[in-house]
């Protein structure tokens, strides 16, 4: 069966020749435009002039807009309505697009852009955390609080108590492709779009609103990402609109992609974030009380900074059962890039939070910090009960790190390599190693419940060929391949049967972002749907003809067998063909039991939860913080993999850029709100050497309790949170220099972790 | 002005304006669309394509990459490096069976770099790999195939034919005809690898016209010996630099390991690196401590001055309009020289901090010391307060300590986005204690500690 097999990615071999296609290989009329915007160079402030005499002056500028231009909406939120595509009278970070230039090349348009003359009457901006909750400048009325028993008690009667802060910087997503996006006007005002988009449908609502038309005017395709992250579920929103609004006014096909400095300039990052916390615990380590404040700079506007700030309440237990708990989030408003999803969506965010404490109360008691997470886990599945529950009124009824974690202790050696390093620790005056574990408990399912459904289109030819079809995006991840592992699968056909084609608004519509890791369970689940339905009407025709009953009808191998008949597949779907039965079907498929009221923190938001751990070891260097990833062991939960090659490729990758987020990418943003670092000369993704020289990942293989595709688990965001094990081994590096606790903040660049040094020996 | 090159084996002639990046033609004139632009700076090398000539086979940063650069040369794209037919080369077959794409953007710049290394059997896969950037799979799979193709034959299709040859007036072939237009025309701007002018083209948008590009002046590209001295041509690129620094200065030679990336070192210049007056290149502090001495041209006049003169005050040198740095000579033996670059990144990182020791002791104490840094002022610099204290001293940790504050008096660092003034400053005198650990055999480099 195809389910289960390594196969390689879809497009592997259209990525290594080169002919895979991206939004800017598209080829594209003679006389298509390009676009560029530009930018307010401060950071807050009243537009009172704009002169744009020298861009329209410009060399091969065609068309220039300002929001007076805009024939219908200027506004390209995801949520609020509160984001203009173009400036209107005040700019909100440096870096927001006031105008937007049309001109017969890429280079012409991004030079003629940086000549807007624009007067605009500064006023102090509001950049950092402090800054915002001084000037109580927050998005929703006030902190969203979710309590669970009675925390300040807890806290007052507990035996000991700690209280602490962390810092963690944000994270640009990086991408290797730039947001693009291609619109060609069609006949009667329609709209064609390609966008490198995570949310077709959501482009497709944008533009439809920016052209004053409905949504069925407007076609959105998307074949593939060159990497999303989250980075491409709102933000490419604005270069669709405009380029639709330009193809619109111009009649002429319009393309626009940002260059890499505009794109980190422009586009908002993962939330940055402070969680100070206070909790009670016993001589064990065992947690009483816990009472969490999360403040997250959310940028200028809204976007999906309410569930991505919610996503890290609902994960500031990770994988422990808190007793009493209050968590207390601020949206904080500020003048910078609006913050916006990013693998893991504020989850990574919560766990560091609670891995803090963790880590914080084994240094406090002398404990082994795995010792007291393990005090602290939920209960095993085997034996959940009512009190099994988490902060937010959720039993947990899947939970298996114990198992997990004893494994993964014993493939990695623990025991024995934490005496070494203490040994070899003894032994080194200037370079110190650190061993760190992290446990993730990842819940799954959107948390607006409504956006938990899929849907599929399947078309099955005369001659046995499948055209599949779904809602899903593809950025890498490997989504198209495991579904079409599903399709292959469920007509039992061999995968080049299969034809996987680009997701398209108007074969399947209404879709939702391919986000949350959701893409496999809702739109396999979709497509699994809609095999069905035509392999139950082969099913009928073949028994109808051959003898047996339908339900005994076998498909696999490429045949299809009743009784004593075996016909191969083209053959069983001719038959249904010349029989005149449809070999076409929709599918749709909406996750089942869930029940969320996000205001008063209460209910099911998930369908099961996905887990895994990840042992790290580290080495730095105390005279200049220099640091290094020796080794890493993960063991993760991926249910029964629908590919196990993509599904350890999601947990390599995903671990090395949760360790990049929490060690060299450092956003660095100057007093008068200038993102200082908006190329990768500036800003440090992680490259080859940095991943971990020993780097052993293995799956936790065993079916989901949960009814998902074939029983396998969400993968995507997940593994992610494996990298902050990176983060707790330099803590534990830094330990060894003396006896204070290092309070490190992120990311633990070698300044980090040579002022933690001078605390930790002071 | 005309170019010709091949390009995938065949002869391409372009008229073209002077700073026209192969990348952009590759991708909107001739429709060649394998090679993507990921950041258009030199950083991430989804735009990596194979160039070879006479003298060597690299991968090199499309984006970065004039025309007129590839004059005489050979360009061979993804496209090309995929065989006749659709072959797969074993770089590419390896990347599939591996699983070593996920989004696949960067893919194309990997393969590459990965065929280039492949052909001049390279194996060093994290140092040749260290240009391109991935996203998706941390890396793990795309060394797995990397490893998995060493051993396969090189291709029929990946060998080159000759590329014709033809005078071009933009690239002077003589020192003598190259200093004396030069000298003639002082306003010219001078380009040699392109890895900074290129940013001034593709981030600050500036038209150069009056140009001149360096890379066919073999005069430049010679590395010279005697008995005492290696000398390096202005035009030797960090790739040779780094070769022939290896037996002969091994620290500095791992700090040019470090050093921009395998496609930036193919094409940035050791005179260009010098010549720029940045306070944050990484050749002039190892140079400094060597007692470098530069040799400059204008016209037919040459001159020597100790390198570390060179650099007079932030965005100014002792270089006169049409003059030209031609070439840097060095000592062979210095045993105990060390130079220690600092950055968030280990590789492909501009150093927060770059330091570089030199002292000689005899019968226990310090009889001299020469120790410069970059990134510590607006140029290059001594440390001569820091010197002077170590001088006559015994060599001893305390002597060591004992000097640390004259650091503060040496240098009064800036605070920027790769580090604070307080930890410059700090990190630059924990390098100082370091390097008295490194001489004294201690393991100081995390680096070098294994699992």
């Amino acid at each position: 069966m195809s389910t289960t097999k390594p196969l390689p990615h879809d497009a592997a071999a259209l990525h290594v020749t080169g002919t895979a296609r991206y939004i800017d290989d598209i080829p594209t009329p003679a006389n298509t435009l390009h676009l560029a915007f530009g930018t307010s160079d401060v950071a807050a402030g009243k537009i009172t002039a704009i002169n744009l005499d020298a861009v329209r002056a410009a060399a091969g500028v065609v068309a220039v807009f300002t929001a007076l231009d805009l024939p219908f909406a200027n506004d390209v939120s995801p949520s609020a309505h509160d984001e203009p595509l173009l400036a209107t009278d005040a700019v909100h970070y440096l870096g927001q697009p006031i105008f937007m230039v049309a001109a017969t090349s890429h280079l012409a348009a991004r030079k003629a852009a940086r000549l807007g003359n624009i007067a605009i009457t500064a006023v102090t901006p509001i950049l950092t955390i402090e800054d915002a909750l001084a000037a109580n400048s927050r998005f929703e009325d006030g902190p969203r609080i979710w309590t669970k028993g009675d925390v300040d008690a807890a806290l007052g009667s507990a035996k000991n108590r700690l209280q602490g802060a962390i810092d963690m910087g944000g994270q640009e997503h990086f991408y290797l492709e730039g947001q693009a996006a291609l619109a060609m006007p069609q006949e009667g005002g329609d709209m064609l779009v390609h966008s490198s988009t995570q949310h077709p449908t959501e482009i497709q609502h944008k533009v439809a609103e920016a052209i004053g038309a409905p949504m069925h005017a407007v076609r959105v395709e998307v074949r593939r990402m060159g990497g999303g992250f989250g980075g491409k579920e709102s933000q490419g929103n604005a270069l669709a609109v405009g380029c639709a609004i330009a193809a619109r006014a111009t009649g002429r096909p319009c393309k626009m992609r940002y260059d890499r400095d505009d794109d980190m300039m422009i586009t908002g990052k993962r939330h940055d974030f402070r969680i100070d916390y206070d909790v009670g615990f016993d001589d064990t380590g065992k947690l009483s009380g816990v009472d969490f404040t999360q403040m997250t700079r959310a940028g200028w506007a809204l976007d999906l900074t309410i569930p991505v700030a919610d996503r890290a309440m609902l994960h500031a237990d990770n994988a422990y059962l808190l007793p009493h708990t209050r968590i207390t989030s601020h949206r904080l408003k500020t003048n910078t890039q609006s913050a916006t999803a990013y693998r893991g969506f504020g989850g990574p965010q919560g766990v560091l939070g609670i891995e803090r404490v963790m880590d914080h109360i084994a240094a406090h008691l002398n404990l082994d910090p795995v010792a007291v997470r393990q005090t602290n886990y939920y209960a095993h599945m085997s034996k959940t009960s009512a009190a099994n529950t988490t902060p937010y009124g959720m039993q947990v009824t899947d939970f298996i790190l114990q198992e997990i974690t004893e494994t993964l202790l014993k493939t990695a050696d623990y025991a024995t390599r934490r005496a070494a390093i203490d040994a070899w620790n003894a032994n080194n005056p200037i370079l110190k190693k650190g061993l760190g574990f992290s446990p993730v408990k990842f819940g799954i399912s959107f948390t607006l419940t409504h956006l938990n459904q899929a849907g599929a289109l399947v078309h099955v030819y005369q001659d046995g060929s499948i055209h599949l079809n779904h809602g899903g995006t593809e950025m890498g991840q490997g989504l198209f391949q495991k579904v079409a592992q599903v399709a292959a699968a469920r007509f039992g056909v061999p995968m080049d049967s299969i034809k996987i084609t680009a997701t398209d608004t108007a074969k399947v519509p209404n879709t939702s972002a391919t986000a949350a890791s959701s893409g496999t369970d809702l739109n396999g689940m979709a497509v699994q749907n809609a095999c069905d339905t035509i392999r139950t009407r082969i099913a009928d025709i073949v028994a109808q003809t051959h003898g047996g009953t339908p339900d005994d009808v076998i498909f696999a191998n490429g045949h299809v067998t009743t009784n004593d008949t075996t016909l191969t597949f083209a053959k069983a779907v001719m038959l249904a063909y010349t029989n005149r039965i449809s070999l076409s079907a929709t599918g749709f498929y909406k996750t089942p039991d869930l029940a969320w009221d996000r205001i008063k923190g209460s209910g099911q938001p998930f369908f099961y939860f996905a887990h895994g751990a990840a042992l790290t070891e580290v080495v730095i260097d105390t005279l200049t913080g220099e640091n290094r990833i020796v080794r890493c062991d993960i063991l993760h939960d991926a249910g029964t993999s629908l590919n196990p090659a993509i599904d350890i490729g999601q947990i390599e990758g995903g671990y090395v850029q949760g360790a990049g987020w929490l060690t060299t990418e450092e956003l660095v943003w100057d007093d008068k709100g200038h993102l200082k670092t908006h190329a990768p000369s500036t800003y440090k993704i992680p490259a080859c050497s940095d991943r971990p020289a020993l780097f052993n990942v293995a799956l936790w293989d065993a079916p989901n309790p949960a009814n998902t595709v074939y029983r396998s688990k969400a993968v995507g965001e997940p593994p992610f949170m494996h990298g902050i094990s990176a983060f707790l081994a330099l803590s534990d590096a830094i330990s060894s220099c003396g006896k204070a606790y290092p309070s490190l903040d992120a990311p633990a660049t070698p300044e980090r972790i040579l002022a933690a040094v001078d605390r930790v020996r002071s | 002005m005309k170019v010709t090159f091949l390009l995938n084996g065949e002869t391409v002639e372009v008229e073209t304006p002077p700073t026209q990046t192969l990348l952009d033609w590759l991708r909107t004139t001739r429709g060649l669309t394998g090679t993507k632009e990921g950041c258009n700076e030199g950083d991430c090398g989804a735009c990596s394509v194979i160039v070879t000539d006479a003298h060597s086979k690299r991968a090199l940063n499309a984006c970065i990459l004039f025309l007129p650069q590839l004059h005489g040369k050979s360009v061979r794209t993804v496209e090309g490096i995929t065989g006749p037919s659709g072959t797969l080369h074993p770089v590419q077959s390896a990347m599939v069976a591996h699983h070593g794409s996920q989004c696949g953007f960067c893919t194309p710049g990997f393969i590459a770099s990965m065929a280039a290394s492949h052909a001049n059997g390279r194996t060093d896969h994290d140092d040749t790999l260290a240009g391109n950037l991935c996203r998706c799979t941390g890396y793990a799979p795309i060394i797995r195939a990397a490893i998995a193709a060493e051993n396969a034959p090189v291709p029929a299709w990946m060998i080159e034919p000759d590329a014709p040859q033809v005078p071009a007036p933009f690239a002077p072939e003589t020192l003598d005809a190259l200093a004396a237009w030069y000298a003639a025309n002082p306003d010219a701007t001078v380009i040699a690898g392109a890895t900074d002018v290129g940013l001034w083209v593709t981030k600050q948008l500036r038209d150069l016209d009056n140009v001149v590009f360096l890379n066919r002046c073999a005069d430049l590209q010679t590395i010279t010996q005697t008995a005492d001295t290696i000398t390096f041509g202005a035009g030797v690129t960090m790739l040779d630099v780094h070769n022939a620094l290896k037996p002969l200065h091994p620290s500095y030679a791992e700090m040019v390991r470090r050093y921009g990336s395998e496609q930036v070192r193919g094409a940035a210049t050791i005179g260009g690196n010098i010549a720029n007056g940045s306070p944050i290149g990484d050749n002039p502090p190892a140079l400094i401590a060597l007692g470098a001495t530069l040799h400059l041209r204008y016209g037919d006049k040459t001159r020597l001055i100790p390198l570390q003169d060179f650099f007079i005050s932030y965005g100014k040198q002792d270089r006169a309009p049409g003059e030209l740095v031609t070439g840097v000579t060095i000592p062979k033996s210095a045993p105990a020289l060390r130079v220690y670059k600092l950055s968030k990144r280990f590789d492909q990182d501009i150093s927060a901090v770059c330091g570089a020791f030199n002292i000689t002791v005899a019968d226990g104490n310090v009889q001299a010391a020469v120790i410069a840094f970059g990134g510590m002022a607006g140029t290059p610099a001594r440390a001569q307060k820091f010197e002077a204290a170590l001088i006559g001293q015994p060599w001893t940790v305390e002597t060591v300590h004992a000097a640390l504050p004259a650091f503060a008096a040496d240098y009064a660092p800036l605070s920027d986005m790769r580090a604070s003034a307080t930890y410059r400053l700090a990190a630059a005198q924990n390098m100082a204690l370091r390097y008295f650990a490194d001489l004294s055999g201690q393991q100081v480099s995390v680096l070098e500690v294994q699992p």
